[in-house]
């Protein structure tokens, strides 16, 4: 069973428990100039945006099919099977194809650093596999952001939509977005203006099955093109034994 | 001893002062503070250029080698080594690139160790390990004959057709996988280099590239450092240039027209501007001068075809890797000043290695002895041979 966050905004109050509580649970400070950050960052993994009053959570959306897993070449990320997507700190060689690759744009990195590091959301996969919930959610002080089951939350967003379809877009963000991501969003306004790429921009296929489509042909491809390339070399040199032959047979017939 | 003062010998050691301190920069105060990457722009001028466009412009070799050692294309022989030569340049230095831009240059062998078969980047590197490694042995002779070591190159001469058909099995690979690496971002990068043809449109731009690489290098060499010119070799190569500038062509129009995006390319943008550069350096310039048979048959106009095929296809993998990302990132991506001096020295490296390796190594000297030997009726039997080379 999978465990997921369902974040509803409409529930958000915006007062920023989650970012000062995942800040404590990662060890990275935070204060009243962090809190006033309003992007991500290598020291902030999730953010309550602002807008005209509406609030929005940005945090990694945990996919079920990771792009940032599938494209490491050393797979310094690697989805566990409780749902979180971690990251392994010693593998990684620094070479950011997991923040290229990720739709949501949420590794970052420490620029700044001379031995850097990819920042993310890891959905505290030492609570979660203790049982308990992820900080955001343990801490958050109106259940806008809650932990559980994911196939349990989807069915509970369902319910919220379906008993006060006036009080949201009529989208569950990340039910089906890239195959579907353990972070399920809810909100009143477009996830759009708060930088969620749309459903019909970034699709319903896992972006692993982009490249997976190519890269599973490679094993057959080697030896077959290595039989074509052979068979060139034979064919080409082939024709210089016969010259080669045939010259001698003239001699031989001469003499 | 004394040094002759040149522009270029100027320029040479201003360029390699100022890479020094960017490599300072790099490597004491971090990516932060010598690139303009970003959270946005994590891939910036140095795998656009010196990974994508390094990995292109070496590709003359398996182009070459392949043509010689594969298809048995004999008359062309007497170019195998300075190709050879450009080639493994090439790679060594899109590795001192990569040691630049990865993060933790110093676990850069953790490729070996912690595989992850799914991933283009791990096939990309496996494949650039193992052929810049073949690139050696290919390279070998060139040193083992300066020092008469007789035997060894003759093992290693031997050696030669497992070489080659290894190292074109390799670029195939990782040519095109440089493609690939861009297939799982289908919604940031923008449409107009977007397409599942990616890494077909990497392989076919490798081969045209690495035509006209060897057109270039010739001439080049000829001019700067007085080699002996192989003319009828080089217009050769012009011809099986010009067929690989209109496959290449083709595909990429037909990429457009099947995606229905022909009537937004003609229209002008941020993004169409840079498209149509890309296309009049890549395609339309080159191949209109190749079409007229008396510049396919003059060393300066080939010179000139070749260096627009050149500029064209690099414009067109720093529009894969930046231009395209522009519009998704919401800012321009201009490099910063110490960035582009580390890919500056970089190329400024590959010109000198590549000037003393000529000097104190036979790279031509085979040229000379290779006329003598070849008989003359196996030259001029045409230029659609080595075409097959480049298929």
């Amino acid at each position: 069973m999978k465990k997921g966050i369902l974040y509803d905004a409409t529930m958000c109050i915006g007062c920023k428990m989650c970012e000062k509580a995942c800040a404590e649970h990662n060890g990275l400070p935070y204060d009243a100039n962090v809190a006033a950050e309003q992007k991500q960052s290598e020291h902030k993994f999730t953010v309550v945006l602002t807008q005209n009053d509406k609030f929005m959570r940005r945090l990694c959306m945990h996919c079920e099919e990771p792009a940032c897993a599938s494209v490491c070449p050393v797979g310094a990320f690697h989805k566990t099977s409780a749902g979180p997507v971690v990251y392994d700190v010693w593998k990684c060689i620094g070479c950011r194809y997991c923040m290229v690759a990720c739709a949501f744009a949420q590794p970052k990195y420490e620029w700044g650093s001379l031995n850097p590091r990819v920042r993310k959301c890891i959905m505290c996969p030492d609570l979660v596999k203790e049982g308990k919930q992820t900080a955001c959610a343990e801490i958050c002080p109106t259940g806008a952001t809650k932990f559980g089951d994911r196939d349990d939350l989807v069915k509970e967003a369902q319910e919220r939509l379906a008993q006060n379809p006036s009080n949201y877009v009529p989208h569950i963000y990340g039910l089906k977005e890239v195959g579907g991501t353990e972070v399920l969003l809810l909100s009143s306004v477009s996830f759009e203006q708060f930088g969620y790429p749309l459903i019909s921009k970034i699709g319903d296929t896992p972006l692993p099955e982009y490249t997976g489509k190519i890269m599973s042909k490679v094993p057959d491809f080697i030896p077959l093109w290595g039989l074509v390339l052979g068979g060139v070399y034979w064919l080409a040199h082939r024709k210089e034994e016969v010259a080669l032959a045939e010259a001698k047979g003239k001699e031989g017939g001469m003499s | 001893m004394k040094i002759k003062v040149t522009l270029w010998r100027v320029l040479f050691v201003i360029i390699l002062c100022l890479g020094t301190y960017s490599a300072y920069v790099r490597y004491f105060h971090g990516l932060g503070a010598v690139s303009n990457m970003s959270d946005q722009f994590p891939w910036g001028l140095w795998i656009g250029f010196d990974c994508l466009c390094g990995v292109m412009l070496a590709a003359g070799g398996f182009c070459i080698t392949g043509a010689v050692y594969l298809f048995n294309i004999e008359r062309l022989h007497c170019i195998v080594r300075p190709t050879i030569l450009t080639a493994f340049l090439g790679y060594c230095l899109f590795i001192v690139g990569l040691l630049f831009d990865l993060g933790r240059p110093w676990f850069i062998w953790h490729q070996l160790v912690y595989m992850n078969p799914h991933s283009v980047m791990f096939e990309v590197g496996m494949c650039v390990m193992t052929y810049t490694t073949v690139l050696f042995f290919e390279f070998l002779p060139n040193v083992l004959e300066r020092f008469h070591l007789t035997a060894p190159l003759k093992w290693v001469k031997q050696l030669m057709p497992v070489l080659v058909v290894a190292g074109i099995l390799l670029s195939t690979l990782h040519q095109s996988s440089l493609g690939s690496l861009y297939l799982i971002m289908p919604s940031k990068l923008h449409p107009f280099w977007y397409s599942p043809a990616l890494p077909f449109f990497f392989f076919g731009s490798a081969i045209a590239v690495g035509l006209a690489m060897t057109i270039f290098e010739s001439t080049q060499s000829a001019k700067a450092l007085g080699k002996h010119l192989e003319l009828p070799v080089i217009v050769e190569l012009g011809g099986a240039l010009l067929v690989a500038l209109w496959v290449n062509a083709l595909l990429r129009f037909q990429d457009f027209y099947h995606r229905d995006l022909l009537g937004q390319i003609i229209k002008p943008s941020y993004e169409a501007y840079f498209l149509w550069l890309e296309l009049l350096l890549a395609f339309v310039i080159p191949i209109t001068m190749l079409s007229f048979k008396r510049v396919r048959l003059s060393s300066t106009g080939l010179y000139l075809a070749s260096l627009s095929t050149l500029l064209g296809f690099v414009t067109n993998r720093l529009n894969v890797s930046i231009t395209g990302f522009e519009t998704w990132a919401g800012h321009h991506f201009v490099p910063k000043w110490t960035e582009l001096m580390i890919t500056l020295t970089i190329i400024a490296l590959g010109f000198f290695i590549f000037a003393i390796c000529v000097k104190y190594l036979p790279i031509f000297e085979t040229v000379a002895k290779h006329q003598k030997l070849t008989p003359p009726e196996s030259t001029g039997t045409g230029i659609s041979v080595p075409l097959h080379a480049g298929d």
